[in-house]
């Protein structure tokens, strides 16, 4: 066979190794969360959200062209208190009736670098709260685990992709109670995401 | 009746405050659930799960002043009892 017979063989396979990934990120462990802190001057509030899917199109071979939309469902948001989960469920904060679903689809990935399967990068994107979208951007970290879905979920062969990011927003900018008890209910909230996909092969 | 007022008064707010303290002194409000973290060795990540339990808060000690107070001020409805 002649090297120039081997060269699109060769092109087909670098292909189908770095075709990009799509990333389902429904856990059936049910390990993923997104943290909240507020921390008014009068009472700290911490919660967690464990209701998370979407999908994440990823390519380990360029990561910033990373594409996806993760959701998770309001109601989903939990703190220990109960009457403060009500309040925070109510129409007067989230009001998670009329708003089931927080979203946040990526547009662009800036400063991106990679050593080893972790990259790192500010990505920008759409962030869907309390009805309102606004344009974000976060520094996120992504971890992807070659052939690791088996250790995760026996009988299952593919890959993992680990995301994590904190970032902080302003709940006014959402319309949540615009100005009102800022001393209990701090205006900006800490966010702390971080969930695991899979791509099975 | 001025004085059994007066000791359940005095229980109520004995009782609530050793609850208080045994059940780790939350100086936050009430919570009916707990987070148990657990650690998903693959991944790294740290799932949060939620676990029943009481946690008497601040609102729990202020309940409990309130009603003794109450309990207290009735008692006050009663005449003291004259010795002769």
């Amino acid at each position: 066979m002649k090297l120039t017979h081997l060269i699109p063989l060769l092109g087909l396979a670098t292909a189908a190794y770095a075709a990009p990934q799509t990333f389902d990120f429904k856990d059936p462990k049910g390990v993923n969360n997104a943290i909240f802190k507020l921390d008014a001057p009068l009472e700290s509030i911490n919660g967690s959200a464990s209701s998370i899917t979407g999908t994440v199109v990823f390519d380990p071979e360029n990561p910033g062209a990373t594409k996806g939309k993760i959701i998770v469902a309001s109601e989903s948001l939990t703190v220990p208190n109960p009457m403060q989960k009500e309040h925070l469920h109510s129409d007067k904060w989230l009001d998670v009736t009329k708003y089931p679903e927080i979203t946040f689809e990526t547009k662009s990935f800036a400063n991106v670098k990679t050593v080893g399967n972790t990259t790192t990068a500010d990505v920008t994107g759409a962030f869907v709260l309390h009805g309102v979208t606004n344009e974000i951007t976060a520094p996120v970290k992504l971890t992807y685990l070659k052939d690791k879905l088996s250790a995760r979920v026996p009988n299952m062969n593919g890959d993992l992709l680990v995301i994590r990011a904190n970032f902080t927003i302003n709940r006014e900018d959402f319309n949540i109670a615009k100005g009102q008890f800022e001393d209990k209910v701090s205006p900006t909230i800490d966010l702390s995401l971080s969930i695991a996909g899979a791509s099975a092969k | 009746m001025r004085k059994i007022l007066l000791l359940i008064a005095a229980l109520v707010l004995l009782i609530a405050g050793t609850t208080w303290l045994v059940t780790g002194a939350n100086r936050g409000w009430t919570k009916t659930s707990v987070e148990v973290k657990t650690l998903d060795e693959v991944t790294g990540i740290e799932g949060i799960t939620y676990q029943k339990k009481f946690l008497p808060g601040v609102d729990f000690l202020g309940a409990a002043v309130v009603g003794a107070g109450v309990l207290a001020g009735a008692s006050f409805l009663f005449r003291k009892q004259n010795k002769k």
